[in-house]
C-alpha cells in the first residue's frame, strides 16, 4: 500500500478525479462531433451549442425544479442548433466551416443574453452516485463521485460504436459521409441523412453543456466554457473518428484539464495560467504528431471538408 | 415586364452587393423579431444602435476607437484567406504583440526620443504577432494541421501566456488591483490624430488596409496568393511556392493583428494588462467576413462593427437591455452573411440575362439559343 498522503499520490488521484469529472462534456461534444462528421460534415459552432446548452439547462433546472428536466432541455436546445447548421450549410455556396464560427458567435451570444437573469440563483444540480464509499482514502473517496451522465456517456460511446459500425443506419450514414456519389446513385437522401447526423450531434452537444452547469463546475456564468467545445473537434480528428476512442481521448483531456487544479491542490501555486493551458498544447500536439501535409488520416470521412 | 437596357444596366452594377444588402435586412428584420419576442423596445433599440453608433460626435469617436483595431485584426483574417486559410486566431496574436510592445521601453535606455521608441516598438509587436500566425501558417503547409482549429488552440495559448507573463515575471509591482506591465513612458506614448479624439491606429489601420488591398489586387505576389487561394493544385502545377506564400500571407495577418496590439498599449491602455483582450480579435473575424476578405472594404466593415459594438453602452443605460445584446446582432449578422452566399449561384444566372439586356435590346430568348 502506498503512501496516501504523498504528494504524487494525491496528485494522481485528483488527477483520476479530474478526468472522470471534467472529461463528460469533452465525451458528449466529441460524440456529437464524430456522429456529425462520418456524415461528412464539420460543426465548428459545437462551441456556441455548448455554452447555450448550459445556459438553457440551468434555467430550464431552476424554473422547473427538476435537473434532468434541464438536461432534456439542453438536448433540444441544442437540437435546433444543429438542425440550422445542417439546413443553411445545406444551401448551395455556405462553408460549413465558416458557417460554424458563425454559430460559436450566435449560440455564445443568446447564451449570454438571455442568461443574465440566471447568474444569480441557484437552480437544482443533478445528483451523483457515490461508488466510493469503501475508500480509505478521502481523494479516492471523493474520486469515485460518478455522476449519471457520466455513465450515460460511456453507454453511448459503446452503442455509437455498435451502431456505426453493425446498423443499416450507421452504414448509410457512413457511406453519405465517405462517397457522397455513390451514397446519391443508391438513392438515399444525403442531405436529410446530413442534416439529421448535425442536429442529433447538436443535441449530444447540448448535453454536454448542461453538465457543466449542472454538475460541474456547477454553475451558469459568462465564463463557462473555455473552448471544450472546439478542442472536442480536435478530438475527434485525434480518436480517428471512433466513438470508443473517443471516450479515451475524453479522460485523457479531462485529466489534462485538471492538472491545473490538481497541482494547486499540492501547493504548485506558481504558473497557474501556463497549467490551464495544457489541454490547448496537448490538443495541439497531437494534430501536429497525427497530422500529414501528404495524405489524409486513416479512418477520416472522404467528404470532410476538415481534412482536406 | 422586362426591364430595358439602362435599368438593366444599373441592376448589374448593384447585383455584387445583393446578397450583402440581403443579409443587412435578414438581420435588422430578426433582430427586431428576438427583442420584440423578449419584450423590448424593438425598434427604439435599433434605432438607439445608429444613434449610439453615429448619432454624434462622440459616438462617432468610440466608434472609430473600435474601428481602428478591428481593420488590423480582420486583416489577419483576410490575408489568410487570401491564400485559402481560415484563421481566427487574431486574438493571441493582438496580446502577445501587445505584450511585446509594452516590453521595449523597458529595455531602452531612459529618455529615448520617441522617434526611434515608437517605430521600434510596432516592430517588436508586428514581430511577435506574425511569428505566431505564422507559425499557424507552417503548421499547415508543412505537417498539414487543420489551421482553423490549430489558430484558436494557439489564440488559447497566447492568451495563457500573456496572463503568466503580466502576472507574473513582468508585474509592475505598483499595479495592485489590476496586473499591468510597467506603464509606457508618457513620451513614447501615441497621441491623438489633428483634431479627433481618436489616435493615430486608426490612421495606420486605414493605411495597412490600403496596402493589403494593393498588394493582394495589384502585385505579382498577391496575385500568386489568390492563385493558390483559388486551386492548391493548380498552383502547384504552374511552380508557385505554395508554402512560402501561405507563409508569407499568415504572417503578415498576424503582423496586422501584432500591430492592433501595440496601439492599443501605446495609445490606450498605456500597459500590457488584462483590458487587452476585449474581444477585438474574434470581431476581426466577422469584419473580414463581412468584407468577403477585400482589403479595402475591411475599413467600411470594421467601422460597421465598431458602431454596432459602440452602441452597446447606451442601450444598456436607456433601455437596460444586457451588454450581450451587440453579441447576438453580431452573431444574426455572421450567420445571414454566410447563408444568403447561397444566392451567388443565381446572381451568376441573372448577370448573364442582365448582361445580354444591357448589351442589346434582343429578348432574352434569342441570345439564351445562340449560347
Amino acid at each position: 500500500m502506498p503512501d496516501m498522503h504523498s504528494p504524487v499520490v494525491i496528485l494522481l488521484l485528483s488527477l483520476l478525479a479530474g478526468a472522470i469529472r471534467v472529461s463528460t462534456p469533452y465525451l458528449f461534444v466529441s460524440l456529437g462531433e464524430c456522429l456529425t462528421e462520418k456524415g461528412g460534415r464539420v460543426n465548428l459552432g459545437l462551441e456556441g451549442i455548448l455554452v447555450s446548452g448550459a445556459m438553457s439547462g440551468y434555467a430550464a433546472s431552476y424554473l422547473t425544479g427538476s435537473p434532468w428536466l434541464g438536461v432534456l432541455a439542453a438536448g433540444i436546445v441544442g437540437l435546433m442548433f444543429g438542425c440550422l447548421h445542417g439546413l443553411v450549410c445545406s444551401l448551395p455556396r455556405v462553408s460549413d466551416i465558416a458557417f460554424g464560427i458563425a454559430l460559436m458567435l450566435l449560440g455564445t451570444g443568446l447564451a449570454f443574453y438571455l442568461g443574465k437573469p440566471f447568474i444569480q440563483p441557484q437552480a437544482p444540480m443533478l445528483p451523483s452516485i457515490d461508488l466510493g464509499s469503501w475508500a480509505v482514502s478521502p481523494q479516492l473517496h471523493n474520486a469515485l463521485h460518478i455522476n449519471p451522465l457520466f455513465v450515460i456517456g460511456i453507454v453511448l460511446a459503446f452503442l455509437l460504436q455498435w451502431g456505426l459500425r453493425s446498423t443499416r443506419w450507421g452504414m448509410t450514414l457512413r457511406l453519405v459521409g465517405d462517397h457522397a456519389e455513390t451514397a446519391r446513385a443508391m438513392g438515399y437522401p444525403l442531405t436529410r441523412i446530413r442534416i439529421a447526423a448535425t442536429a442529433i450531434g447538436g443535441f449530444f452537444a447540448g448535453v454536454g453543456g448542461a453538465y457543466l452547469s449542472l454538475v460541474y463546475p456547477g454553475s451558469w456564468n459568462e465564463g463557462l466554457s473555455s473552448g471544450q467545445g472546439l478542442m472536442a473537434v480536435a478530438l475527434v480528428i485525434f480518436a480517428r473518428w471512433q466513438p470508443l476512442r473517443c471516450l479515451y481521448a475524453a479522460l485523457l483531456f479531462g485529466a489534462a484539464g485538471a492538472l491545473g487544479p490538481a497541482l494547486q491542490g499540492i501547493g504548485v501555486t506558481s504558473g497557474y495560467y501556463l497549467y490551464n493551458a495544457a489541454p490547448y498544447v496537448l490538443t495541439l500536439v497531437i494534430m501536429i504528431i497525427n497530422c500529414r501535409p501528404d495524405r489524409t488520416l486513416a479512418g477520416a470521412p472522404g467528404e470532410l471538408s476538415l481534412t482536406r | 415586364m422586362r426591364p430595358n437596357a439602362s435599368s438593366a444596366r444599373l441592376m448589374l452594377g448593384a447585383l455584387p452587393a445583393l446578397p450583402t444588402v440581403c443579409a443587412l435586412v435578414g438581420t435588422l428584420l430578426l433582430f427586431w423579431l428576438f427583442l420584440l419576442l423578449q419584450g423590448a423596445p424593438a425598434l427604439e433599440a435599433i434605432g438607439l444602435i445608429f444613434q449610439g453608433a453615429f448619432g454624434s460626435s462622440f459616438a462617432w469617436q468610440s466608434t472609430l476607437l473600435r474601428a481602428s483595431p478591428l481593420m488590423l485584426t480582420a486583416l489577419c483574417v483576410a490575408l489568410p484567406a487570401q491564400v485559402g486559410l481560415i484563421v481566427i486566431g487574431g486574438e493571441g496574436a493582438l496580446a502577445l504583440g501587445g505584450l511585446a510592445a509594452a516590453v521595449v521601453p523597458q529595455c531602452l535606455p531612459a529618455g529615448t526620443p520617441w522617434l526611434i521608441a515608437t517605430p521600434l516598438m510596432a516592430v517588436a509587436g508586428m514581430l511577435a504577432g506574425g511569428i505566431w500566425i505564422g507559425a499557424i501558417g507552417a503548421l499547415r503547409q508543412w505537417r498539414g494541421v487543420n489551421e482553423t482549429i490549430s489558430s484558436l488552440l494557439m489564440s488559447y495559448i497566447a492568451i495563457a501566456l500573456f496572463k503568466h507573463l503580466v502576472e507574473g515575471p513582468l508585474r509592475d509591482p505598483a499595479s495592485l488591483n489590476k496586473p499591468s506591465t510597467l506603464p509606457v513612458p508618457d513620451a513614447m506614448t501615441i497621441g491623438s490624430l489633428p483634431g479627433l479624439e481618436v489616435h493615430w491606429g486608426l490612421l495606420w489601420g486605414v493605411l495597412a488596409c490600403i496596402a493589403a488591398w494593393v498588394f493582394v489586387r495589384h502585385s505579382t505576389k498577391g496575385f500568386a496568393m489568390r492563385v493558390v487561394g483559388g486551386s492548391n493544385r493548380a498552383a502547384r502545377l504552374v511552380g508557385l511556392p505554395v508554402g512560402m506564400l501561405a507563409l508569407a500571407a499568415c504572417s503578415m495577418g498576424g503582423a496586422a493583428a501584432g500591430l492592433a496590439g501595440m496601439f492599443e498599449v501605446a495609445a490606450v491602455q498605456g500597459s500590457a494588462n488584462a483590458s487587452l483582450l476585449a474581444g477585438y480579435g474574434y470581431s476581426g473575424i466577422l469584419v473580414a467576413f463581412a468584407a468577403r476578405q477585400n482589403p479595402l472594404a475591411v475599413v467600411l466593415c470594421a467601422v460597421l462593427i465598431g458602431g454596432i459594438e459602440a452602441s452597446g453602452s447606451l442601450l444598456q443605460r436607456r433601455l437596460d437591455l444586457p451588454d450581450a445584446t451587440t453579441l447576438v446582432l453580431q452573431g444574426l449578422l455572421f450567420a445571414n452573411l454566410l447563408a444568403w452566399e447561397a444566392l451567388g449561384g443565381r446572381i451568376v444566372a441573372w448577370r448573364v440575362k442582365l448582361q445580354a439586356l444591357a448589351v442589346t435590346e434582343v429578348p432574352v430568348q434569342l441570345q439564351k439559343t445562340h449560347a
